[in-house]
């Protein structure tokens, strides 16, 4: 049973944790992140989830505490954003390489300096590169349910990985919407409890975590690769069990009106919504733009991606975050790697907006689809652009 | 599509109107969005929500440009700002004064449509404080019926529990008492 309901993104994702029932919260509050954190604490304290609130003293710790009770076997969820998660920056690792299954929801939000509370991907940009399954949510819906479907995945013997759900801050965190709220016995039906293949217990005593000394760390960095490429199977098959039970469906790389497109411009997250809209007006008026939306960041759907891109001959990425000193758009240049062995390969439009919670108006996406027929007439690529920016 | 700004200060419940709203129309089945002005909050500093509400699912991610309403819970901000900036020819400004009209039109330039309501006199006679966002949500029906007041008088319950008949005496009085003015 589903039940239609007006929520933030952030009560949502807690009612859904709640649900997965699980044992252990261990976060720190953190702006636009803190919602979820509070509401947990409320559903502990209230009797409704029988779980352990750690109220810890930093996201560093959080996130230690996390791999402690993920490693006895205990289901555990966090929640973070911008300084928080860079302040996990050095367990995340450890999480992943010792392949415990949290589950991470991020509200996405800039990194400070200047202090800025507001939204943008530069804080979960900076952590690419740590070994988690890493997921974006366009709506406070998705937000839940990909949070239900990451316990699930992470959990898979065959992945047995941390997931972090990303939503943006505050677009997401804190918008009031409708969206449907499945009940206990629909999320525990699609979500089994949790059986560890190994746990720290007292009665049968393993090391979790010892040095990797030259002879072996070169081979577990290859099993990690090997894993969390391989866990793209896993992904699919379990998003494809998500949808046979919630009638949702959602891919790793996600399109829309893009079959006939002359154009397409890729994004990822909560402003994704804004850019359908406008790919409907500029429709009606007779272009044919569309778009390609990256749902899944970690492991990168490069197959997802040539198939969703096609044949259209010009690409434009928007990202929302700078790589300083170095390709600018971080999602651009690694879609432009992708590409670079292929025969078939569009001109790729790099685009920056949206740092910092500046708004993204319908006005400004308009823009860089006018970018993109430019490129196509014209076959010269601009230099990465920074959309909005006052001069 | 239905898009309204509210303006307030800190404290006088101007994000709750918002929500209230979104919550209302959710109910009845409709899309709605209630958003406040993203950033840190303080008691008394001016404060701006919104909210979006439609017949159809909601992709819009932007802050409301262009309003069809504007609703002022607090008469002192048309001093601050201009309150009816970028609102939609055929937008209304919902407005919390004891001025007239006239008043109004002349000290600040407004020529949209205007629907007046003294919600400080309401809210002081009905709940006892001057918490004016539930009365200002009963001049906003009148105006335009966004929602039906039914589902919004259950929304004001679900939010206020015990205190819920109080805003709802309010709601309904400024149903009533507000007063429409067409664009000049």
């Amino acid at each position: 049973m589903e039940q239609r309901l007006g929520l933030e993104a952030s009560i949502a994702i807690a009612e859904v944790v709640c649900r997965c029932d699980v044992d252990i919260v261990a976060a720190y509050p953190i702006t636009p992140q803190t919602h979820v954190v509070e509401h947990l604490s409320e559903l502990v304290a209230d009797g409704e989830l029988d779980a352990a609130f750690v109220p810890v003293e930093s996201e560093h710790s959080a996130m230690s505490v996390c791999c402690g009770t993920a490693a006895v076997g205990a289901r555990t969820f966090t929640s973070t954003a911008a300084q928080g998660l860079a302040l996990m920056h050095e367990i995340l690792f450890i999480a992943s390489a010792l392949r415990l299954p949290i589950v991470m929801a991020v509200a996405n939000r800039s990194l400070s300096g200047p202090i800025s509370i507001w939204n943008d991907h530069s804080d979960v940009m900076t952590e690419r590169d740590v070994g988690w399954v890493q997921i974006f949510a366009e709506n406070a819906q998705e937000a839940a349910d990909l949070t239900i479907w990451s316990f699930r995945l992470a959990e898979d013997r065959r992945v047995s990985l941390p997931v972090m759900v990303n939503f943006d801050g505050f677009i997401l965190t804190h918008t009031i919407e409708p969206m449907l709220m499945p009940d206990k016995e629909m999320v525990q039906a699609f979500l089994p409890p949790w059986e560890p293949l190994l746990k720290l217990d007292v009665d049968e005593p393993i090391s979790m975590g010892p040095v990797g000394i030259p002879d072996i760390y070169t081979e577990t960095k290859q099993v990690q690769q090997h894993l969390l490429t391989q866990a793209y199977g896993p992904i699919v098959e379990t998003l494809n069990e998500f949808a046979q039970h919630f009638k949702r469906t959602y891919k790793p790389i996600e399109t829309y009106r893009s079959d006939d497109a002359e154009v397409l411009l890729c994004t990822m997250g909560a402003l994704s919504e804004t850019a359908m809209e406008v790919v409907d007006r500029r429709r009606k008026q007779g272009q044919k733009v569309g778009l390609v939306r990256i749902r899944l960041w970690r492991p990168f759907p490069f197959e997802d991606l040539y198939r969703a891109v096609g044949n259209v001959p010009v690409l434009g990425v928007m990202d929302r975050a700078i790589s300083f000193g170095g390709p600018v758009g971080p999602v651009a240049s690694e879609i432009k790697a992708a590409f670079y062995h292929r025969e078939q390969r569009p001109k790729i439009v790099e685009f920056i907006a949206g740092l910092g919670g500046r708004d993204v108006p319908l006005s400004d996406f308009g823009r860089m689809f006018d970018s993109l027929y430019t490129t196509g007439e014209t076959g010269k690529i601009p230099a990465p652009t920074i959309i909005g920016l006052r001069e | 599509m239905h898009e309204v700004r509210f303006h307030g200060r800190g404290g006088q419940g101007a994000v709750t109107s918002a929500e209230l709203l979104a919550h209302a129309a959710i109910a009845e089945g409709k899309s709605a969005q209630a958003f406040p002005s993203f950033g840190p909050e303080r008691r008394g500093a001016p404060v701006i929500a919104f909210s979006r509400v439609s017949d159809r699912p909601i992709r819009m991610r932007t802050a409301i440009q262009e309003p069809t309403m504007v609703t002022i819970l607090d008469p002192s901000l048309l001093r601050l700002a201009k309150v009816d900036q970028g609102l939609q020819p055929n937008g209304t400004v919902v407005l919390n004064t004891s001025k007239s009209p006239d008043e109004i039109r002349e000290a600040f330039g407004i020529r949209a449509r205007l629907a007046i309501i003294d919600a400080n006199h309401i809210a002081r006679e009905e709940i006892g404080r001057v918490i004016t966002n539930t009365t200002m949500l009963g001049a906003m029906i009148a105006a335009t019926p966004i929602v039906t007041p039914e589902e919004l008088e259950h929304a004001l319950l679900k939010r206020f529990g015990r205190i819920a008949k109080k805003n709802i005496s309010a709601f309904r009085r400024a149903r009533k008492e507000t007063h429409i003015h067409e664009a000049v």
